[in-house]
């Protein structure tokens, strides 16, 4: 139970996340959630959006370079811990987290998280013997 | 081990005997081109040079130089020194600014460049025996079709793959058993990787390749040697000469053999033109003593090299060539030491990145800087920041042994590099504004 995530290079200078922002909104792109990596020279946009076959067509238009991976999501709750005991889990099972982000949900006032790992079939796995849900793409819609 | 020549009289000779041969060939030479070529003629005129004034190797820096702006002024054969009908053949160079370059070959100019390519094949081991894996490019290029009538010359069973399609040249590799394989450095490289991709390296028999046509580095050539499993060697030429065998490799690996029966060089200032003795840097210039139909006499390649005449335990008498460390006219100087964009260039393209790139040289607090901004490739993008910055520090360090200093690299935006008429601005050198 993947999320297609679809991440863009940003170099670094003023205006280029703003620039792709405002070219997909102009397409009726809804931007579900995002976050921007930085580093000294350059930044990555990844973002979850409604479509990602629009969302590919305006970035390729626009000549930008871009890459749709696989991540996976998991709804917490407004309880306590619920982010430690991903992370535990994941730690336990030596599952390499190469990055993870977060967006608030309507629903609850609870969180979701996005987080990409090295193998998505085990981490599924562990997560599910853990007892902890991954949430779907339709899911993620309905946030 | 039997040390084998394809023309070992020649390739051997005694340096006092070769000296003769070349004075006897220039004079000849001189002659022809001074009755045939009306241009190089008037050049000679404004010097006040007949042909008599020629006796020896000694006079040479005497003549007229020939760039390639002449070349270009000359086109397409104001250089011509005998009838079309006499010719066989042309090649032609890609200029990367103005007219293409246009070389002629008559059947004879044909077999001396076919029989130096054959020297350079037999210098890394070749014989009849052997499969030579032709990569470079056929056609204009020269590349191609010098190494495929010297490994006819050696009498090899010759695989003309021409570049590109690395499916089908893995498949004649193995399935012929290649054992010499001749293309470009970065395309050697290239090849390298998708044979350890495919995990098929067992099936692989080549023992030597031939690599030219663009600049490399002694790590690139370590690299090749451990990826395929042979020994590399380099091999040097330009079209408007003849194509490559000018000067090649012997087992040696420590320099090329520059073909002085047919080709006379010589190492000159850049700046004053003053000719230099052998070790030291400059530019390097031919003149062609045995060629009929382009004859060029004086011309002055634009790349940087040291010559040796140093005795080589080959046998080879004939005086060796460094790799050339680039263009004389592009060439810059950083913090002392001397950058071409070729080798740069050479570095992106083995590092898999575009050659969409541009070099900015700057100086802060009275000490240069040089930084590389080359455009981000899909192949090269990752959404793990850690992947591209990696990536970065391999090229950097791919840069710092090419060129021996610290040169930053910043990757930037697709179609982000100002292009001027389709091509990339290649320098900015802001000490100069
Ligand atoms: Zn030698």
């Amino acid at each position: 139970m993947t999320i297609q995530q679809i991440s863009v290079f940003l170099e670094n200078k003023p205006g280029t996340f703003r620039n792709v922002a405002a070219e997909l909104s102009k397409n009726g792109v809804n931007m579900r959630a995002m976050s921007v990596a930085d580093t000294a020279d350059f930044g990555i946009l990844r973002m979850i959006v409604d479509d990602n076959e629009k969302t590919k067509k305006v970035l390729a238009d626009g000549g930008y370079i871009y890459k749709e991976t696989e991540v996976l999501a998991v709804e917490v709750g407004d309880t306590p811990g619920s982010l430690m005991r991903i992370l535990e889990t994941l730690g336990e099972a030596a599952i390499n987290l190469e990055y993870m982000y977060a967006f608030t949900t309507k629903k609850n006032d609870g969180a979701c998280l996005i987080f990409r790992v090295d193998d998505v079939a085990k981490t599924t796995q562990v997560l599910s013997d853990a007892g902890i849900k991954l949430a779907s793409a339709e899911e993620l819609k309905e946030l | 081990m039997e040390k084998n020549y394809y023309q070992k009289e020649l390739e051997t000779m005694e340096r006092e005997q070769l000296l003769a041969l070349q004075n006897e060939r220039l004079v000849a030479q001189v002659k022809h081109v001074y009755e045939h070529v009306p241009y190089y003629r008037r050049l000679m005129e404004e010097k006040g040079l007949v042909p008599a004034d020629i006796a020896s190797v000694d006079d040479l820096h005497k003549l007229p130089f020939l760039t390639k702006d002449d070349l270009r002024e000359a086109y397409p054969d104001g250089l011509l020194a005998v009838p079309k009908g006499d010719c066989v053949r042309i090649q032609s160079t890609s200029g990367t600014t103005g007219r293409r370059v246009i070389s002629y070959y008559t059947q004879h100019d044909v077999d001396l460049w076919d029989e130096c390519c054959a020297r350079a094949i037999i210098a890394v081991g070749g014989t009849n025996e052997d499969v030579v894996q032709v990569s470079y490019g056929y056609g204009l290029f020269t590349g191609g079709p010098g190494l495929n009538g010297g490994s006819h010359k050696v009498g090899s069973l010759t695989l003309p793959m021409s570049s590109g399609n690395t499916d089908r040249q893995l498949q004649f590799m193995t399935d012929l058993g290649a054992t010499i394989l001749c293309c470009t450095p970065s395309y050697a490289a290239y090849l390298g990787e998708s044979i350890a991709d495919r995990g098929i390296k067992d099936q692989i028999k080549l023992k030597a390749g031939i690599f030219g046509a663009e600049a490399w580095s002694e790590e690139m050539r370590r690299d090749i040697e451990k990826a395929l499993g042979i020994k590399a060697y380099d091999i040097y030429g330009l079209t408007e000469i003849s194509g490559p065998g000018v000067s090649f490799e012997c087992e040696e690996q420590a320099g090329m053999h520059i073909n002085e029966d047919h080709f006379i060089p010589e190492i000159i200032d850049p700046e004053t033109g003053e000719v230099l003795p052998y070790g030291e840097k400059g530019e390097l210039v031919f003149t062609c003593i045995t060629k009929e139909a382009f004859p060029l006499l004086r011309y002055r390649t634009r790349d940087i090299t040291i010559l040796t005449d140093e005795p080589c335990s080959c046998g080879r008498t004939h005086v060796r060539m460094k790799r050339p460390m680039g263009r004389s006219d592009d060439m810059l100087i950083v913090k002392g030491v001397n950058v071409f964009p070729s080798q740069i260039e050479a570095v992106l393209l083995n590092e898999g990145l575009s050659a969409n790139y541009q070099i900015v040289v700057d100086r802060v607090n009275n000490s240069d800087t040089i930084d590389v901004m080359v455009e981000m490739t899909p192949e090269l993008f990752s959404d793990v920041a850690g992947s591209i910055t990696a990536k970065e520090k391999s090229i950097v360090n791919a840069l710092k042994s090419m060129l021996g200093i610290y040169a930053g690299v910043h990757l930037v935006e697709p179609r982000s590099i100002v292009r001027s008429e389709g091509k990339a601005v290649r320098v900015i050198d802001k000490r100069k504004i």
